[in-house]
């Protein structure tokens, strides 16, 4: 069994709500989030955002579901550290979603 | 629940704009009530019950036609709004916050515009109400509702000048000198 430590995601998301109201609904998913969120691209009504995300055991259903509730479109998982539990080996695995 | 409310406030910036929807028909609302107590006073009507009635009247019907004019025109402004942003997003946004946004912001200032002229109506009627049962009132039904007319014009003019950023007593002044214009146009016309 392995948890997820930290996810780096590419994400599409209408520019309101603004990136501080979005990174703190992802934070608030969890007790220990932490979030980074770094604009990439922005367009006239939407934003490209790099969305950074740490923590003891990242629930990424629910990471989806809240991007998905603000309106943003997960592009693709650019980075992800998952780490065996009761073990200190780190998996990292880059995947575009298409 | 109330979280929820103030993001979709927040997403369709509906905040704003139902402030000034609150003003503006504020204004409408304590305005026509203003002039219709200026027509009974120099028509000297004193019969009470006729002219809670008419105020009573033209209140509900501000307030329907507040509710009803806003809900049509922003249910269609944030319908197209919606869809310009689903076609940038190139997704359906009807299951998102920003589809629950768009169809609770209508609601929102539809409510706000509809309440706003009602309850400054009900207000400037209290008086007539009161002097209707037999509550002794320092002035005349009139003359009382009229003044308490003045009062919300003033409350509201200091209302738009906070949100203006300017000095509330200048505001505040400048919609009672409106008040009095209107009372006095309605004066100089009165047959």
């Amino acid at each position: 069994m392995a948890t997820l430590k930290r996810m780096v995601l590419d994400v599409l998301k209408p520019r309101h709500p603004n990136i501080i109201d979005f990174a703190t609904a992802i934070a608030e998913l969890g007790q220990d989030y932490r979030v980074v969120v770094k604009v990439d691209e922005v367009d006239d009504r939407t934003e490209s955002v790099m969305l950074s995300i740490e923590g003891e055991n990242l629930d990424f259903e629910a990471i989806q579901q809240s991007i998905k509730a603000l309106g943003g479109s997960l592009h693709s998982i650019d980075e992800i550290e998952a780490i065996a539990t009761g073990s200190t080996e780190t998996h990292r695995h880059e995947e575009p979603l298409s | 629940m109330f979280k929820q409310l103030l993001l979709w406030l927040h997403i369709s910036r509906s905040g704003k704009i139902a402030r000034r929807y609150f003003v503006v028909n504020g204004f409408d609302g304590a305005l026509t009530l203003l002039g219709m107590n200026v027509g009974f006073y120099l028509s000297g009507e004193d019969n009470l019950p006729v002219i809670i009635s008419a105020c009573l009247g033209a209140s509900v019907a501000l307030g329907v036609s507040g509710v009803s004019s806003a809900y049509i025109s922003e249910s269609a402004e944030r319908e197209r709004e919606l869809r310009a942003l689903e076609e940038a997003m190139v997704r359906d946004l009807s299951d998102s916050d920003h589809g629950r946004a768009s169809r609770f912001a209508p609601l929102w200032i539809a409510g706000v515009n509809g309440m706003a002229p009602f309850v400054f109506g009900l207000l400037i009627i209290f008086p007539l109400w009161l002097a209707g049962k037999g509550v002794a009132l320092p002035l005349g039904a009139v003359e009382m509702a009229l003044a308490t007319a003045m009062v919300i014009l003033f409350f509201l003019g200091i209302v738009s000048g906070r949100i203006q950023g300017s000095f509330w007593l200048w505001s505040g002044l400048r919609t009672l000198t409106i008040a009095l214009l209107t009372a006095i146009i309605i004066f100089l016309i009165n047959p």
